[in-house]
């Protein structure tokens, strides 16, 4: 086990290097010149080379790359060409946002999904189950900007019970922190969960199929008891591996609803930067999000083996 | 399992809550608190050294001032200079200082701080209008109380330069890190800032002048238009500085709960022809172009129907503003035969225009209607900033684009042969050049005559003037409805 664990790492490590030479080679490839963009119009030939230097990106591709890389393995992402100020902070700053959204839309996703689910799974025979299944098809088709953009028309616009945007930090005024996550996680996390609750009713109805829970049932548990006792731990297996997966779509889902909502996530603050050509920017956030999806698949393969002892052998 | 994944979920988000704990913006809602919603975001507070209009709109005449400002009408009028004097020969100014000034670090504000200002320009900015204070030759301090400059030439335009961030006044121990602790002596200081979402102004206790009557402000950057529009509908916001979706005016005039403020602007939409490529080159054809296009129309697809047409560079705020709007009417006849006279038949040109959606959906307009008298056009969307300053006004690669000119008295670009128009005519150099050295009576009758020869070469066409545009909350008053300068002035609002 331990073996694999780290033939797990030695992966995990080589994907995050090449990630990143493919980043640092797509920005290189990207039109447009910083230095030209943070000076504006009217910017003279000597001030445009006097800032290429200044920035660096005068120098060989290959030295500009060893620079970077060896300043973020050392935690220090560069200086900003557009805000002038050091990236790696500010990196961490929103990378706080993006995940309190991305956190607070898993939550939503699982509350929903795991009891709808197994409810779905286990009336599957009656009318009630195939409504729940037909809303939640009708929930996956609905893109979580659409869903963002309806809660504010309600919520925001015309009820005006909660903000239609904007960040408190939750150590400034947790009340409103808390307010203001409320529409950002339900549209991230309504959207989600009724993706999540098709593969809670597959795995669900999968289970419900096996031996082993018709054992526990001749042994005298009601379907209920046997179905929490044996079988949701064995269908959580699958609903696991699409979490992981889903965890990926759920980051692309916050850029997103940052924009629709206004947080200074990553999202936004990605955005931000590729239009303004900050391209060091760009590869950090960039390099943080890739290595935080490789991270998620890290640790998806190691819950594997927890939930399920017969791959802890092999 | 069930109940364990829940519980991992919520032990990250416990683990997360420690990253997020940055620099906040703390902000009480109260009856002294306004907070105004702007689209665009400064990078960081140094307009020294970071191009872009974020900057001085929130700092300029709140945290910064100059020695003078520009009103509402346009003039240039004293702020930290009580009055001025300038000598016969027009290269002397002597500036009389206000008294009593401090800077918010506490330090005086003295014709020292005017001289090592207005000479720091030279040494230490690095954005490109710095060349406009090129023409100071010496500042002396005569007194405490009195600065002069000496140009090497005598400018109007110089005067009109201190009334933008050119002009902001700096002390020599409140430099040291302009990018996060900006130091004026203005009626502000920058009390917070939350990047990707705001920045908190607090009254500055020690200034001078009249105190504001908001004591916090809380400028919110929010970049999509309809989010902008929901903010002020759900309190968020109790200002919209300057509306960027003019379908969605008509929604607040109608609502009282807001009003609507609307004057002109700076902001001159132009389609830019490429004086330097043929076809052209040739006059008549860019005489034919204008003609085929029905601006009112544009107008209307384009903004809506909000803006004004000039036909001009010239925005109503200038002094020397005529209305040109009329001096090419629509008349496709007419177009068609310029260009069969110029024998410009079977034209394909290259519209490049940045993606952003006044300049997309009035690139539609001017497509259909020059295909009408018979002139293709491709038009190419280029990500802007990057790929269109790269492309169009650095490379000059393109027939025409259509952009909007913000900054102020830009028809002076018309005077530079490089600049992307390509536009070269000695006659319109020579009258750029008496202007800016001339009495202001001059400057008026040359600048017309500049805004005519450029109307009558057909050097670009001015589409239309944007409005702007202002929403507020009802109670909010004071606001300025023509945008002038480069700042937001939040001095004179006030409740209603």
């Amino acid at each position: 086990m331990t073996a694999k664990v780290l033939r797990r790492v030695a992966i995990f490590v080589v994907s995050v290097l090449v990630a990143s030479i493919v980043v640092f080679l797509f920005m290189a490839v990207l039109p447009g010149d910083p230095a030209q963009v943070a000076l504006g119009v009217n910017a003279t030939p000597e001030l445009l080379a006097k800032t290429r230097a200044e920035f660096g990106i005068d120098r060989p591709l290959v030295t500009q790359y060893f620079d970077w890389i060896g300043g973020v393995l050392h935690g220090d992402f560069g200086r900003s060409y557009v805000t002038r100020d050091t990236i790696g902070p500010q990196l961490l700053d929103r990378l706080g946002v993006t995940l309190w959204l991305v956190g607070a839309g898993m939550l939503v996703a699982l509350v929903i999904a795991i009891p709808v689910g197994t409810f779905a799974a286990v009336k599957h025979r009656k009318a009630s189950g195939a409504g729940v299944s037909g809303l939640s098809q009708i929930g996956v088709a609905v893109p979580a900007f659409l869903a963002g953009i309806i809660l504010v028309q309600i919520f925001a616009v015309q009820l005006r019970w909660l903000p239609s945007g904007g960040w408190t930090p939750p150590d400034q005024d947790a009340g409103e922190f808390l307010r203001g996550l409320v529409l950002p996680a339900l549209s991230l996390g309504l959207v989600q969960g009724a993706v999540l609750t098709r593969y809670v009713r597959t795995a669900v109805l999968d289970t419900l199929g096996q031996d082993y829970l018709r054992t526990a049932r001749s042994k005298g548990l009601r379907p209920g008891q046997a179905l929490v006792r044996h079988g949701l731990r064995n269908a959580s297996v699958p609903v696991v591996t699409v979490l992981g997966l889903q965890l990926a779509t759920l980051l692309i889902g916050a850029v997103v609803v940052e924009r629709v909502f206004v947080l200074p996530g990553l999202g936004s603050m990605l955005l931000d930067a590729v239009a303004s050509r900050d391209l060091l920017t760009v590869q950090g956030i960039v390099l943080v999000l890739v290595v935080g999806v490789l991270l998620v698949n890290f640790v998806v393969d190691v819950l594997y083996t927890v939930l399920d002892p017969r791959l802890r052998g092999s | 399992m069930k109940a364990r994944i829940p519980v991992l979920a919520a032990a990250l988000l416990l683990v997360v809550s420690g990253c997020s704990a940055g620099s906040s913006a703390s902000v009480s809602a109260g009856p002294d608190t306004l907070s105004v919603g702007f689209t665009a975001e400064p990078a960081n507070f140094d307009f020294t050294k970071t191009d872009g209009a974020a900057i001085p709109q929130a700092l300029l005449y709140n945290v910064y001032e100059g020695l003078v400002k520009l009103d509402s009408q346009g003039r240039v009028v004293p702020l930290l200079a009580k009055s001025w004097t300038i000598s016969p020969d027009r290269k002397t100014y002597d500036f009389q200082l206000r008294p009593g000034v401090e800077f918010s670090n506490g330090e005086p504000f003295t014709a020292e701080d005017v001289k090592f200002s207005l000479l720091r320009v030279k040494t230490d900015w690095t954005i490109s209008i710095k060349s406009t204070m090129d023409v100071v030759d010496h500042v002396d301090v005569v007194a405490p109380d009195h600065a002069r400059v000496v140009l090497s030439k005598p400018s109007n335009g110089w005067l009109f330069s201190l009334t933008s961030r050119l002009g902001a006044m700096f002390s020599p121990t409140g430099v040291a890190d302009l990018a996060n602790k900006p130091i004026g002596t203005g009626p502000y200081v920058v009390a917070a800032r939350m990047r990707g979402d705001s920045v908190v102004l607090k009254a500055n206790p020690g200034y001078w002048g009249r105190e504001p009557a908001y004591k916090t402000v809380v400028l919110k950057y929010i970049k999509d238009p309809t989010a902008l529009n929901n903010a002020l509908y759900s309190n968020g916001i109790d200002v919209i500085s300057a509306i960027t979706a003019p379908d969605s005016i008509p929604q607040f005039q109608a609502d009282d709960r807001f009003r609507v403020v609307q004057g002109t602007s700076n902001s001159e939409v132009t389609l830019a022809f490429n004086n330097k490529r043929a076809p052209l080159t040739d006059p008549r054809v860019r005489q034919a172009l204008t003609y085929a296009i029905d601006r009112k129309a544009l107008l209307d697809t384009a903004w809506a129907g909000r803006g004004t047409l000039i036909g001009s560079m010239v925005p109503p705020t200038d002094p020397w503003y005529e209305d040109l709007s009329n001096v090419y009417p629509f008349d496709p006849a007419k177009a068609k035969a310029l260009l069969s006279e110029a024998g410009a038949t079977n034209l394909n040109l290259r519209l490049r225009i940045p993606n952003l959606p006044y300049a997309v959906s009035a690139a539609q307009v001017v497509q259909s209607q020059l295909a009408d008298v018979g002139v293709r056009t491709t038009i190419e969307p280029l990500d802007f900033p990057a790929v269109w300053l790269k492309q169009v006004f650095t490379d000059h690669d393109y027939d025409l684009s259509i952009i909007q000119h913000v900054e102020a008295r830009d028809i002076t670009t018309f005077g530079k042969p490089t600049y992307y128009w390509g536009y070269d005519n000695k006659r319109v150099q020579q009258l750029l050049a008496e202007a800016d050295s001339g009495t202001p009576e001059q400057q008026v009758a040359d600048m017309k005559q500049v805004a005519k020869q450029l109307n009558t070469d057909a050097a670009a066409d001015w589409l239309f003037l944007f409005p702007n545009v202002i929403v507020a909350k009802a109670k909010v008053g004071g606001f300025a409805a023509n945008q002038v300068s480069e700042s937001f002035d939040l001095t004179g609002l006030a409740p209603r």
